[in-house]
C-alpha cells in the first residue's frame, strides 16, 4: 500500500515536471526551426539589401525595413489606445463600479477578448475604414491608424482582464487604511491600490502589447498592406504592411526553400526577437519592483 | 458630555450577515468607551459606521442617526473625507505603507494638502510622542516602517491617525496580534490619549475591556444589551447575558 502510493506520487510529480519543462522545450524548438529556415537569408541576400526600403519579392528586393516600421507603428498606436482604456476599465470594474455592473461588465469584456479577430477585421473593412475615409478625408480608409484602432480594441480585453485581477488581489486592508486616513477615492486608487498592484498591471500592459504585435488577421484586412516605409507621423494615415501580415499573406505562395521563403522565416525570427525583448523588458521591470519590495522588507 | 449620539441605528449588509438592530448609545467625550461582546455582534460594523467606512461595503438597509457634535454623519451630504480626518481609525492588523517611518506619518497630511516641512516635522514628533513611540524610533525615522516590530507598527498606525489631529479615535481590536508587553504599551498610550481624545475601542478580550473601559457597551448579535460605566458593568452587570459573557460562560 505504502509502496504503491509512493510510486503514484513519483509518476504524478514527474509528469507535472515534464509538462513544465515541455514549455521550454517547445520554445527552444520553435526558435531552432525559425533559425534553421531563416538564417540562410544571410547567404542569399545582401544584408544591406535587407535594410533596403523596398519589399518587392518578385523582383528579388527584400527590404524588410518598411515591414518593421509598419508593425511598430501599428503596435505603438494600438498600445496608446489599449493601455489607458484598458487600465481605466480595469480600475472602473475593480474599484468604482457597483457589484451588479461589475458582474455584467467583467464577463462581457472577457467575451470581447474571445471574439475571433477576423470578425473584427470584417467590421473594420465594412464600418470603420469607410467611416475614417470620409471623416478624415483620406484617399483610403485602410491605414495604419485603422489597424491601430482595431488592434487597440483587441488588446483592451487582455489588459482589462489581467489588470483587474491584479487590482482585485490588493488586500482590502490597504484601501481601508487609506480611506481611514481621509484619502479620497481617487487618491486611494492612484497612490495605494495601483502601486500595490504594479507588477500585475505591468504584466497586463505587456500581454496587451504582445497581443497587438502578434495579431495577424485584423491588420492584414484593414491596414491596406502597402509596404511603404513610415518616415513621418503622417504615415499613420496611409496604408502600411506589418511583418505578421506579410508572412501570412505570402507564406502560402512561396516555393519551399527559395530565397523568398527564407526571408519570410527571417521576418519570423525578427518578430520572435521583438516579442522576446518585450517580455524580458516586462519581467525585468517586475523583477526590479520585487527587488525594491525585498529591500524595504529586509 | 456626549461627543457622539447614536439614535435608533439599524443596519444590514446586502448578504444579510452582520447587522445592527435599533442601537441607542451616547459616547462620552475624552474617555475610553469599549464596545465588546462575542464575534459577529456588530461591534466592528458600528465602529465603521462612525467614519462611514461602511459606505464602501454593500449595505442593504440603514435607519437611524449618528450625531457627532450634533451633526448627523449619515446624511448624504456629509463630507466623508473631512469626517474621516476628524474620526481616525486603527485596524486589527497594522497596515504600514511600504515607505519610511516618517513618510508613513506625513502621508495623511500630504493627502490633505499639507506641504510645509516644518508643519510635517512637527506633526511627526507630536504624533509619535502621543503614541509612545518617539523614544524608540526618533533616531531612525528614515528607516523602512516594515522593519518595526508588530507592536511598534501598530503604534505607528496609531500615530499616523493622530498626525491628522482627529477628535475621535476608533480602534478595532488594535492589539489582537500583539504580545502582552506591546499590548501594555498600546493600552498605556490610550490612557494618555483619553485626556484629549474621544476613544472608542473594540477590545480583543474581556480582560482588555475591563482594563481599559471608562464606559462599556455589551453587544450580542447586533443588539446593545447593556451600557454602563466600565467599573459598574464589569463588577455588577445588570443583565444576565452580560454576566454570563463576562464570567466566561459563553463566547
Amino acid at each position: 500500500m505504502e509502496k504503491s502510493l509512493n510510486w503514484r506520487e513519483f509518476v504524478i510529480t514527474r509528469s507535472i515536471k515534464a509538462s513544465g519543462y515541455s514549455a521550454i522545450l517547445f520554445v527552444a524548438l520553435i526558435f531552432f526551426f525559425l533559425v534553421r529556415e531563416g538564417l540562410p537569408t544571410f547567404g542569399e541576400v545582401e544584408s544591406t539589401s535587407l535594410l533596403n526600403i523596398r519589399w518587392y519579392p518578385i523582383e528579388d528586393r527584400f527590404g524588410i525595413l518598411p515591414l518593421i516600421t509598419g508593425s511598430i507603428m501599428v503596435t505603438f498606436g494600438a498600445t496608446l489606445i489599449a493601455v489607458p482604456f484598458g487600465i481605466g476599465t480595469a480600475i472602473y470594474i475593480s474599484e468604482i463600479a457597483p457589484r451588479w455592473v461589475r458582474e455584467i461588465l467583467k464577463p462581457l469584456v472577457e467575451l470581447l477578448g474571445g471574439l475571433p479577430s477576423v470578425v473584427l477585421g470584417f467590421l473594420g473593412i465594412l464600418v470603420l475604414s469607410p467611416f475614417l475615409r470620409v471623416f478624415l478625408d483620406l484617399p483610403t480608409g485602410l491605414t495604419a491608424f485603422t489597424g491601430s484602432l482595431l488592434l487597440g480594441g483587441i488588446a483592451v480585453p487582455t489588459v482589462v482582464s489581467v489588470a483587474e485581477d491584479a487590482l482585485d488581489a490588493v488586500p482590502r486592508a490597504y484601501r481601508e487604511g487609506a480611506w481611514a486616513l481621509g484619502a479620497t477615492r481617487w487618491q486611494t486608487i492612484w497612490r495605494v491600490t495601483l502601486p500595490a498592484a504594479r507588477s500585475g498591471v505591468i504584466t497586463a500592459i505587456m500581454l496587451g502589447i504582445g497581443r497587438a504585435i502578434g495579431e495577424t488577421m485584423t491588420v492584414m484586412m484593414v491596414t491596406g498592406n502597402a509596404p511603404v516605409l513610415a518616415t513621418a507621423l503622417g504615415s499613420l494615415f496611409s496604408p502600411v504592411r506589418t511583418m505578421t501580415a506579410t508572412i501570412a499573406a505570402e507564406m502560402g505562395e512561396v516555393a519551399s526553400g527559395s530565397t523568398h521563403y527564407h526571408v519570410l522565416f527571417f521576418i519570423g525570427m525578427v518578430l520572435f526577437l521583438i516579442s522576446l525583448g518585450v517580455n524580458i523588458a516586462a519581467s525585468s521591470v517586475v523583477f526590479r519592483a520585487k527587488k525594491r519590495a525585498e529591500r524595504i522588507l529586509s | 458630555m456626549n461627543k457622539i449620539i447614536i439614535e435608533n441605528l439599524s443596519l444590514q449588509y446586502s448578504d444579510g450577515t452582520e447587522s445592527l438592530r435599533n442601537i441607542n448609545l451616547g459616547i462620552r467625550e475624552k474617555a475610553v468607551t469599549v464596545l465588546f461582546g462575542p464575534a459577529g455582534g456588530g461591534k466592528s460594523t458600528l465602529l465603521r459606521c462612525l467614519n462611514r467606512l461602511n459606505d464602501l461595503t454593500e449595505v442593504r438597509a440603514s435607519a437611524g442617526r449618528i450625531l457627532i457634535d450634533g451633526e448627523n454623519v449619515l446624511d448624504a451630504d456629509t463630507d466623508v473625507i473631512t469626517l474621516r480626518r476628524k474620526v481616525g481609525m486603527v485596524f486589527a492588523r497594522p497596515v504600514v505603507l511600504p515607505m519610511s517611518i516618517r513618510e508613513n506619518l506625513t502621508y495623511g497630511l500630504e493627502l490633505a494638502g499639507e506641504t510645509r516641512r516644518s508643519k510635517l516635522d512637527e506633526a511627526v514628533e507630536r504624533s509619535l510622542k502621543l503614541a509612545a513611540l518617539w523614544d524608540e524610533v526618533k533616531d531612525r525615522l528614515e528607516d523602512p516602517a516594515i522593519a518595526l516590530s508588530g507592536g511598534q507598527q501598530q503604534r505607528l498606525c496609531l500615530a499616523r491617525s493622530l498626525a491628522l489631529q482627529p477628535e475621535i479615535i476608533l480602534l478595532d481590536e488594535p492589539t489582537s496580534g500583539l504580545d502582552p508587553i506591546s499590548t501594555g504599551k498600546v493600552e498605556a498610550a490610550l490612557t494618555e490619549l483619553k485626556k484629549e481624545y474621544t476613544i472608542i475601542l473594540v477590545p480583543h478580550s474581556v480582560q482588555q475591556a475591563a482594563r481599559t473601559a471608562d464606559y462599556a457597551a455589551f453587544f450580542l448579535q447586533g443588539e446593545l444589551i447593556e451600557y454602563n460605566e466600565g467599573k459598574a458593568l464589569f463588577t455588577a452587570p445588570k443583565e444576565k447575558r452580560t454576566e454570563d459573557y463576562i464570567t466566561g460562560r459563553f463566547g
